[in-house]
């Protein structure tokens, strides 16, 4: 092991910026976070760095590590032995300083979400099996990785149009409880835009909770929208009972 | 700076922290409706410290072990705090945990489920029945979770990444808080009828410390500052699982849900040594207990080759131990190199917790001050001299909502406008920027650093007259040396800058638990005094309470509350309240399989 890592981190705002180099000695098992905090602590205490709990748990150290969307507190430094690692802020988001993105839009989306609506009252009984597969939507930890590699919104800048697979997850959490009685599938049609997902699986990829984005959540709100919407004989029937949507100030499934 | 054009919001109810009590709180102020509610973030939403609790919630809903009762988990919670904890507190507490857990369901929080479809519950350090409602070993996110999406979908304004540095007055009365906009810099006053400090703890002060960079006891140190009593200082609590090995994750927290699901931990000379430290409850014993112990094991030289125990759940199986513990099997994995599935691991006493805090009312979570309400870890008074593994997640729940109605109340009823002094801004406003006249001041981290090798030589796991006197005399220089520190670079999102209020704020707070330590003058809980190695009557009679003043730190004697005869006779049982007529059914059979 070579006894220290050459680091090059984007330091700059919306005005521009550059790739700054730092030397960190090496200390075993460290990770991206760690050589960022020595910087931070040695040379640059302004280098703008968002982390809470170095754990994997809070999903704040989201960065672009030699041009993989990654957490910082996940990578380990050992894996880039012999390489210059280059960190760089996510590209998706608009920059506020070095390492920092303005996150907020994602905070705009999730308001825009209908909760959890039961129609009965707490204690559910619910068997394991039934909350299995809602289980892993509830290991998100809003890092918004995908919302970074998702090219919907990366290169095609569709935040307008598609909430972004964290949001796809979100939706998928409440709309698959067993308990719950919104329905979202208008929205997921419309103003959450699912149709623009067009299954690549990059967000899989990198979830760092290896959440199955699109198999299990993605998919399976296509599959109930194509039902709702686009099925033949459904969509005859529903003519005929012309039933509105929007007429309930909470939507609940039919 | 004109205060005149400063960016100023008036609530009626501002809460000070948003994590699980502070999101708990601001989500009861609000439900009445009619009064305007804020929550103050020093991170962006969802990522509080909260999210950091794995094990679970303790409640004694009694799904798993129906003997359950509130009496008993008073009666665990009394006796892991040694009894300096405020009954009532307990009592309440233990009465209303239930009731909180099940609104999380309501909400959307989705728990493990037992084979009837109930929630599921797990054996825990301490508690006499299996209590800990859970979610695999991530608990605090969900709890977190459920309460982020209630509080955006309700009338709340939230305030994210603004970094408070002084809380306000208007005479004697909490008036507002002032701070600044992480990201730019740029100052903010908010005006309010009643606050809710809900800030956390400071266990960044150690070197080892399974702590976020977060806690750093803002909410405490501001407190005391304008007056707030601050209790039982003395009171940290060292998690006895920490990571050990490699040293980059050092301290991070292992699960004490290892040890709930049937973990066994051995010295290097193979032997299972909890069986010599509490034969009763083995690795279930309190932190305390398993802290110190393991302390001792390397102390006498059968410590692991990194300086721990090892730790070994890999008998019960890869799919169980994947199952039930997905978060530790990942992170022992690609952060410590090893397969927990498959051997045992190191592990070292970690800095989790401070059973200290602000004072506060049992049923109300008032403060001394008026106006001021305190809740979760910040505040003192349920967990005595040790804290329950799964009683934090809970504590926040109960007291977060009282806190959130209590404010309420306060704030409905407070008659006129609130006034502060420009002098008070102005005063901050000078301070808050003077760290950029000195860009070749004191580097904050520097002396961060030296703090935390401070109090982990003089305050930690182990403690005695002359240590604490030369780190408290340690701690008055660094003090001394701080009013020097410098700041580099401009006001947008600029760490160093930032860090000079934090480090501030703990070295007020290292100050009081080292004289709170010394005024300690015996061993109780998770203070342990080499030279005192007791716990004495006498000192078991008194809370110890620091008062600031111009001339320094007062510690006053103030008695425990006495407790009324019936919970006195619940205490007073040789045995849990549920457990005395059976015979004594082994925790660890069975437990959440």
């Amino acid at each position: 092991m070579s006894d220290q890592f050459v680091l090059r981190i984007f330091r700059g705002d919306q005005n521009g910026g550059e790739e700054r180099e730092y030397y960190v000695p090496a200390i075993p098992g460290m990770v991206v976070l760690d050589a960022v905090h020595y910087v931070q602590a040695h040379d640059a205490p302004d280098l703008a760095v968002r982390w809470n709990c170095k754990a994997a748990h809070c999903g704040s150290c989201s960065a672009e590590i030699n041009g993989m969307p990654k957490l910082m507190c996940k990578t380990r430094l050992d894996d880039y032995q012999g390489q210059v690692v280059h960190i760089q802020p996510m590209r998706t988001f608009p920059i506020i300083k070095d390492l920092v993105t303005d996150v907020s839009w994602n905070y705009e989306v999730a308001k825009k979400i209908p909760t959890f609506h039961p129609e009965t009252a707490a204690p559910f009984r619910m068997q394991q099996w039934d909350v299995d597969r809602i289980q892993e939507f509830h290991h998100c930890i809003e890092c918004f990785l995908c919302q970074d590699v998702c090219h919907v919104l990366r290169d095609h800048h569709a935040q307008d149009e598609y909430f972004g697979p964290r949001f796809m997850v979100k939706m998928a959490e409440f709309e698959m409880h067993p308990a719950d009685r919104a329905d979202r599938i208008p929205q997921l049609k419309n103003e959450a835009g699912i149709g623009m997902c067009n299954v690549t699986k990059c967000c899989t990829e990198v979830c760092p909770q290896h959440i199955h984005i699109t198999d299990n959540a993605i998919i399976p709100l296509k599959e109930r929208v194509a039902d709702r919407y686009y099925d033949p004989i459904r969509s005859f029937f529903r003519r005929l009972g012309k039933k509105d949507e929007s007429s309930q100030s909470v939507p609940t499934k039919g | 700076m004109n205060i005149e054009t400063m960016e100023t919001h008036s609530f009626d109810v501002l809460v000070l922290g948003s994590g699980g009590a502070g999101l708990r709180a601001a989500v009861e102020a609000a439900a009445g409706g009619g009064l305007s509610v804020a929550v103050i973030g020093k991170s962006l939403l969802g990522k509080a410290h909260t999210v950091m609790a794995e094990g679970g919630a303790a409640a004694s809903i009694g799904n798993v072990d129906s003997r359950d009762s509130w009496q008993t988990h008073f009666y665990d919670t009394m006796k892991s705090g040694h009894y300096i904890n405020n009954f009532r507190t307990v009592e309440v507490f233990a009465k209303e945990a239930p009731a909180r857990v099940l609104e999380l369901e309501q909400w959307g929080a989705v728990f493990d489920r037992t084979p009837e479809g109930l929630i599921m519950q797990r054996a825990f350090g301490g508690h006499s029945f299996r209590r800990l409602a859970h979610i695999g070993d991530r608990t605090g996110m969900e709890l977190l979770r459920t309460l982020q999406y209630k509080a955006i979908s309700m009338d709340i304004s939230i305030f994210q990444e603004v970094t408070i540095t002084r809380l306000l007055m208007d005479k004697d009365r909490i008036a507002g808080a002032f701070g600044y906009y992480r990201a730019d810099g740029h100052f903010v006053v908010f005006k309010a009828k009643a606050v809710v400090l809900a800030t956390g703890g400071w266990g960044k002060v150690y070197k080892v410390t399974s702590n976020s960079w977060e806690s750093t006891g803002d909410g405490a140190a501001m407190a005391y500052r304008i007056g707030a009593e601050l209790q039982d200082m003395e009171m940290v609590q060292f998690h006895p699982t920490g990571m050990v090995w490699p040293p980059g994750v050092a301290g991070l927290l292992v699960t004490e849900g290892v040890r709930g699901e049937g973990g066994i931990l051995y010295n290097s000379e193979k032997e299972r040594f909890m069986l010599r430290y509490d034969p009763e409850r083995q690795e279930l014993s309190t932190r305390d207990v398993v802290a110190r112990s393991i302390f001792k094991e390397v102390q006498a030289g059968r410590g692991t080759p990194h300086g721990g125990a090892w730790l070994d759940i890999s008998h019960k199986g890869a799919d169980f131990i994947k199952r039930k513990l997905p978060g530790m099997y990942e992170q022992l994995l690609t952060l410590g190199d090893v397969d927990i599935t498959k051997s045992p691991f190191e592990v070292a006493p970690t800095c989790h917790y401070t059973m200290g805090g602000v004072k506060a009312h049992a049923e109300t979570c008032a403060t001394n001050i008026p106006g001021l309400f305190a809740a979760g870890e910040v505040a003192c008074g349920l967990h005595g001299a040790n804290r329950l593994g799964g009683n934090s997640l809970a504590d926040i729940l109960v007291f977060g909502r009282r806190a959130g109605i209590a404010a309420r109340d306060f704030a409905g009823s407070r008659k006129g406008d609130v006034n502060i002094p420009e002098s008070q801004i102005e005063e901050e406003v000078t301070r808050v920027l003077e760290p950029f006249n000195r860009p070749n001041g004191e580097n904050p981290y520097t002396i961060h650093e030296e703090l935390q090798a401070v109090m982990s030589t003089h305050a930690g796991i182990v403690r005695d007259q002359q240590t604490l006197e030369e780190g408290l005399e340690k701690v008055l220089k660094l003090q001394e040396r701080a009013k020097n520190m410098g700041a580099q670079g401009g006001r947008t999102y600029n760490p160093g800058w930032h860090a000079v209020f934090d480090v501030e704020n703990m070295l007020t707070l290292s100050e009081l638990i080292i004289r709170g330590a010394l005024e300690r003058k015996e061993s109780r809980g998770a203070h342990w005094r080499t030279d005192y190695p007791d716990e004495l009557e006498e000192m078991g009679k008194w809370n110890f309470v620091h008062e600031y003043s111009p001339d320094g730190d007062r510690i006053k004697r103030v008695p425990v509350p006495t407790m009324p005869l019936a919970l006195q006779e619940i205490c007073a049982k040789p045995l849990a309240p549920g457990r005395e007529a059976s015979d004594n059914p082994n925790q660890r059979k069975g437990a959440s399989s």
